[in-house]
């Protein structure tokens, strides 16, 4: 269906245009600063002569820089293999077997999309080092993106289903903005906010003027007002914060299935990304429920799939990310069409419970959590003064309840489960994860038991796989149970090694 | 945990594990480690706390002021790094087993936090095995298996490195034979 082109191709030529825009822009935004400090020393003309020749060979060297770097950029789309030539003086020649790409990504911000063209990322699911196995084409004109995509993507599909069910799968419904304010981003944008505004204001020398600003400005009402002012501020400022950041991220978005087996994640208000996922490389699916989500009744979806970019940028957790936090049921619903189930293995499986010995172990974590936190204050109560105790005791009367309620919660959402060709585990509270790994995406098991764990006859099993975070655990499971069940998800790795016993394992040889 | 060693027949129980069987355990992997990795292990320590107890004993001899001080820190790191240097490989030598079938390589480490890591044969991707300057001194080697998991690498410590070259080579062998991208 292709036809095997073998000619050199050059990245978009206006990647210089954008180039020379970015530089100017950061010159701008960079000496406009200095020309105002040297100008108010010196005189106006003299600020200008220093800084603009200085501006001008930086803009100069940029430009330039970018103009070589295209002309020494190449690549090609082979029969067999996807080449790139970079460098400018030392030369780098890369390349990738074409049958072992598994993703083109192509994300453009505002600047990129101004003149239609797209960053691609062609890569593998190889577990090397980030960067090692991807090849980056910055830019390329959106048409050659789309035919890129096309071309390396687009296989003779491995099977014939009956029923193809393709097309968009999911897209945004407005409403779910409502997600957005109750995750862990509002309180730290909030803070954040804060932090930024003494900031900005410290580089124009003018912290000193807005902290007494805000402090008259607080005094002048009472102190639990004041208090109550600013926690509203913060709250105000954190959940604009998170709408908006969440509408960035997720406007437009839009989840297909493309002819081929190919799924397809496109979204992005300002920055706009483009994330492909071959079918074939899905290992199952992750449903994450924050807290604040769980409450809402909402629920995220997370590819599990080998060679998912697995680099340490920020962009690490959205890159899996399959539908942004919605209800419940719309998560359930995607999740079963992402994997070809009539129902979603998290809905349909039967969830068994732990052993109470697990709730025990979390309760004592929980306390030992809240003991951390007051025992500091306790000694310096007792050395300093008894300020410090009244702190404690309060903090104690307040985080206990709080610690406890999420042990135990978490020890309800301890489980495990086979359904169908899936492995189901739950784990987590504050951040509640209900994993659906497929059986045969498991390609090992280990075990793993405390000399805690061993007095109690808990273990904790983890399976691994190549796909995703690597390894998925079923945390404090009985220990008989467990392993009978790790050897009937998946039979014939632990199953040979297993030895029965009569009495119960109070302890071991 | 020494009198249940010993080779295990892997067959023996082979998938004798149902829903009603009565419970079940991992068994300890079959094969021990090559007793020298106890030396190996020993010099190890020995080459961590041996330095500074060393130059602590040097400097009291030199310096005559805080002599009591640097003793009284040489007896500490004595205290603290003998018995380390001299039982603890002895309970690592107990604690850590292995084993390979024809299907799995099984391996068990640790006491306080035991672990029991098993990967099949048909997942393996690469076998490795290092060996260090003190290993060789030894006669030893480490085998490392990985798949295609970032977490299931399977490590076998202090082997004989004869044992570990043939196992290689078996591993490898193996892993060849088998079809599959083992993912």
């Amino acid at each position: 269906m292709t036809v095997p082109e073998t000619e050199w191709r050059k990245l978009d030529r206006r990647t210089v245009w954008v180039t020379a825009l970015r530089v100017v822009g950061t010159a701008a935004a960079v000496a406009a600063p200095v020309v105002v400090t040297v100008a108010g020393q010196t005189s106006p003309g003299m600020a200008v002569t220093v800084v603009l020749p200085t501006v001008v060979l930086a803009i100069a060297v940029g430009i330039v820089g970018d103009y070589v770097r295209w002309r020494r950029t190449s690549y090609r789309i082979g029969p067999e293999r996807v080449e790139l030539h970079t460098g400018i003086l030392v030369r780098k020649r890369r390349s990738l077997a074409r049958d072992r790409i598994r993703s083109v990504d192509l994300t453009a911000g505002l600047l990129l999309r101004a003149f239609g063209l797209v960053h691609a990322k062609i890569g593998t699911g190889e577990q090397t080092g980030a960067g090692e196995s991807s090849l980056s084409l910055q830019p390329v004109s959106r048409a050659e993106a789309d035919r890129l995509r096309r071309e390396l993507l687009d296989r003779v599909p491995a099977r014939e289903e009956s029923e193809p069910r393709d097309g968009t799968l999911a897209v945004l419904d407005p409403s779910w903005i409502r997600f957005a304010p109750v995750s862990f981003l509002t309180p730290a944008i909030g803070g954040a906010a804060f932090g930024a505004v003494l900031q900005v204001a410290e580089w124009f020398g003018m912290q000193d003027g807005v902290i007494t600003w805000v402090l008259d400005l607080l005094r002048s009402l009472p102190v639990l007002m004041a208090v109550l002012a600013l926690l509203v501020t913060g709250v105000v400022v954190g959940v604009i914060g998170a709408i908006a950041l969440f509408v960035e991220m997720w406007w437009r978005f839009r989840l297909e299935r493309e002819p081929g087996g190919t799924l397809r994640v496109r979204r992005g208000l300002l920055t706009t990304r483009s994330i492909s996922l071959e079918e074939r490389r899905l290992r199952g699916i992750d449903l994450v429920e924050p807290l604040g989500n769980r409450m809402l009744g909402a629920a995220r979806v997370d590819a599990v799939a080998t060679g998912l970019t697995q680099q340490k940028g920020n962009e690490r957790t959205d890159h899996k990310t399959l539908l942004p936090p919605a209800p419940r049921a719309e998560a359930d619903r995607i999740a079963a069409a992402v994997l070809r189930e009539p129902v979603s293995p998290t809905a349909s499986v039967r969830l068994r419970g732990h052993p109470v010995a697990a709730r025990g172990r979390r309760i004592r974590w929980a306390l030992l959590g809240v003991l951390a936190v007051i025992s500091p204050l306790l000694i310096l109560g007792l050395v300093l003064t008894p300020l410090f105790l009244h702190l404690a005791w309060i903090c104690a009367l307040v985080l206990v309840p709080i610690a406890v309620a999420i042990a135990l919660d978490a020890y309800r959402n301890l489980g495990h489960g086979l359904t169908g060709g899936y492995l189901v585990a739950r784990n987590g509270a504050v951040r509640r994860s209900t994993v659906a790994l497929q059986r045969r995406g498991v390609i090992g098991w280990t075990a793993r038991q405390s000399i805690f764990q061993r007095r109690k006859g808990l273990i904790t099993l983890t399976a691994t796989t190549a796909a995703g975070g690597g390894a998925y655990s079923v945390y404090d499971v009985g220990e008989s149970e467990g392993l009978v069940f790790a050897e009937e998800a998946v039979p014939d790795l632990f199953g040979p090694f297993l030895e029965r016993i009569d009495a119960p394992p109070a302890h071991r040889s | 945990m020494s009198a249940t060693g010993g080779w295990h027949a892997q067959d023996g129980n082979d998938g004798g594990v149902g829903e009603s069987g009565g419970a079940v355990r991992l068994r300890p992997p079959g094969n021990e480690l090559d007793p020298r990795a106890v030396r190996w292990w020993r010099t190890q320590w020995l080459l961590l706390f041996g330095p500074p107890l060393i130059v602590l004993a040097v400097l009291a001899l030199v310096l005559p002021a805080p002599r009591p001080w640097l003793l009284l820190a040489a007896a500490v790191v004595a205290v603290l790094g003998l018995p380390v240097a001299l039982l603890l490989p002895l309970w690592w030598y107990r604690v850590h087993r292995w084993e390979v079938t024809s299907d799995a390589v099984f391996t068990r480490t640790g006491y306080f936090w035991q672990e029991w890591r098993v990967a099949p044969m048909s997942r393996i991707q690469t076998v490795d095995s290092q060996r260090g300057p003190l290993e060789q001194f030894f006669g030893l080697a480490t085998v490392t298996v990985t798949t295609a998991s970032a977490k299931g690498a399977v490590t076998i410590q202090g082997l004989d490195h004869e044992v570990a070259s043939d196992l290689v080579r078996q591993l490898t062998e193996t892993t060849q034979a088998t079809p599959g991208d083992a993912t």
